[in-house]
């Protein structure tokens, strides 16, 4: 689900409930359709009322950051919940678009007992060396952390 | 294996069911009491390797079926097998690159298998082209039994 606003500088879309692969084209072909009738310098996404993400949201931010890249737009990213985060983080994400909080919320303590998912650097990331060739048509993969 | 308890269940690959899917196995695996974060991890992962059969093993043909498995193992751990009957994968090491796809017209991140990696201890893929996908994934379930804490970060 989205909801659009527009304002002069900047076009806002709302999202709401689960975006998954279901849900990510009707979003997109929303918010494509009013980028193109306006081509706001700023678009904002607002995840605050996002209930589930995947990486179909990732392309849902990419997909938007290209669009913008052809007129020289901004994205912005804003009120992403904790797990949403999380995805963003993992998938260099975090890194296309300005992320912005504007509701803030006191921490309860500190979070150092709270296992922290390592920062994966997509440039860096390879995919472990498997004997997936040797094997020919079959193959079989294994991944431990 | 000393199973706990199991669950098993088959349906078609529409992409409406993907939410029924992840659903359904964080259901089953809340008999642990698992934390929020365990919880949104594992619902994640199920999400991706579903949206995988769905988009990529039928190329979007909803008459496939997606078959799942979830095991309650000793010491928390939650199995889950996800398999297809699809058109397989000729190279899984290329498939697990972080940002390749081969559906970028719908604009798939590629980053599915990563999500995967990262939410699980474990993930393990097995296909044949032609033949069908499976996926096992494993993780241990942390208990939820303190104040959560889920707004940080």
């Amino acid at each position: 689900m989205v909801e659009l606003k527009q304002e002069p500088q900047k076009l806002t879309a709302f999202l709401s409930g689960e975006l998954d692969h279901h849900h990510a084209k009707e979003i997109r072909e929303a918010i494509d359709f009013a980028v193109r009738e306006q081509y706001p310098p700023v678009l904002v996404l607002d995840f605050r009322q996002v209930t589930f993400m995947d990486s179909s949201g990732i392309g849902l931010i990419l997909g938007r950051s290209r669009l913008l890249e052809e007129y020289g737009g901004t994205l912005e990213i804003h009120n992403p919940p904790a797990h949403i985060r999380k995805v963003l983080r993992i998938s260099g994400a975090d890194r296309l678009a300005v992320i912005r909080n504007s509701v803030r919320k006191e921490r309860p303590k500190p979070a150092e007992d709270t296992p922290k998912i390592p920062k994966l650097d997509i440039a860096e990331l390879k995919p472990p060396q498997t004997d997936a060739e040797q094997k020919g048509m079959e193959s079989d993969y294994e991944y431990a952390q | 294996m000393n199973t706990l308890n199991e669950l098993k269940c088959t349906f078609p690959a529409r992409s409406e069911n993907e939410s029924f899917a992840r659903t359904m196995v964080c259901a089953f695996a809340s008999q642990l009491d698992p934390t929020v974060e365990d919880l949104a991890d594992l619902r994640t992962a199920v999400s991706e390797a579903v949206t995988n059969s769905i988009v990529h093993a039928y190329r979007g043909q909803p008459a496939g079926l997606i078959a799942i498995t979830v095991r309650l193992l000793p010491d928390s751990v939650i199995y889950i097998r996800i398999s297809d009957r699809g058109c397989g994968i000729a190279d899984i090491a290329q498939a697990m690159t972080p940002l390749y796809s081969t559906a970028p017209a719908e604009e798939r991140a590629g980053l599915g298998f990563t999500v995967m990696q990262s939410f699980t201890d474990k993930l393990n893929v097995t296909s044949r082209p032609g033949r069908g996908t499976t996926v096992i994934m494993r993780k241990k379930m942390q208990h939820g039994t303190e104040q959560e804490t889920d707004d940080r970060g």
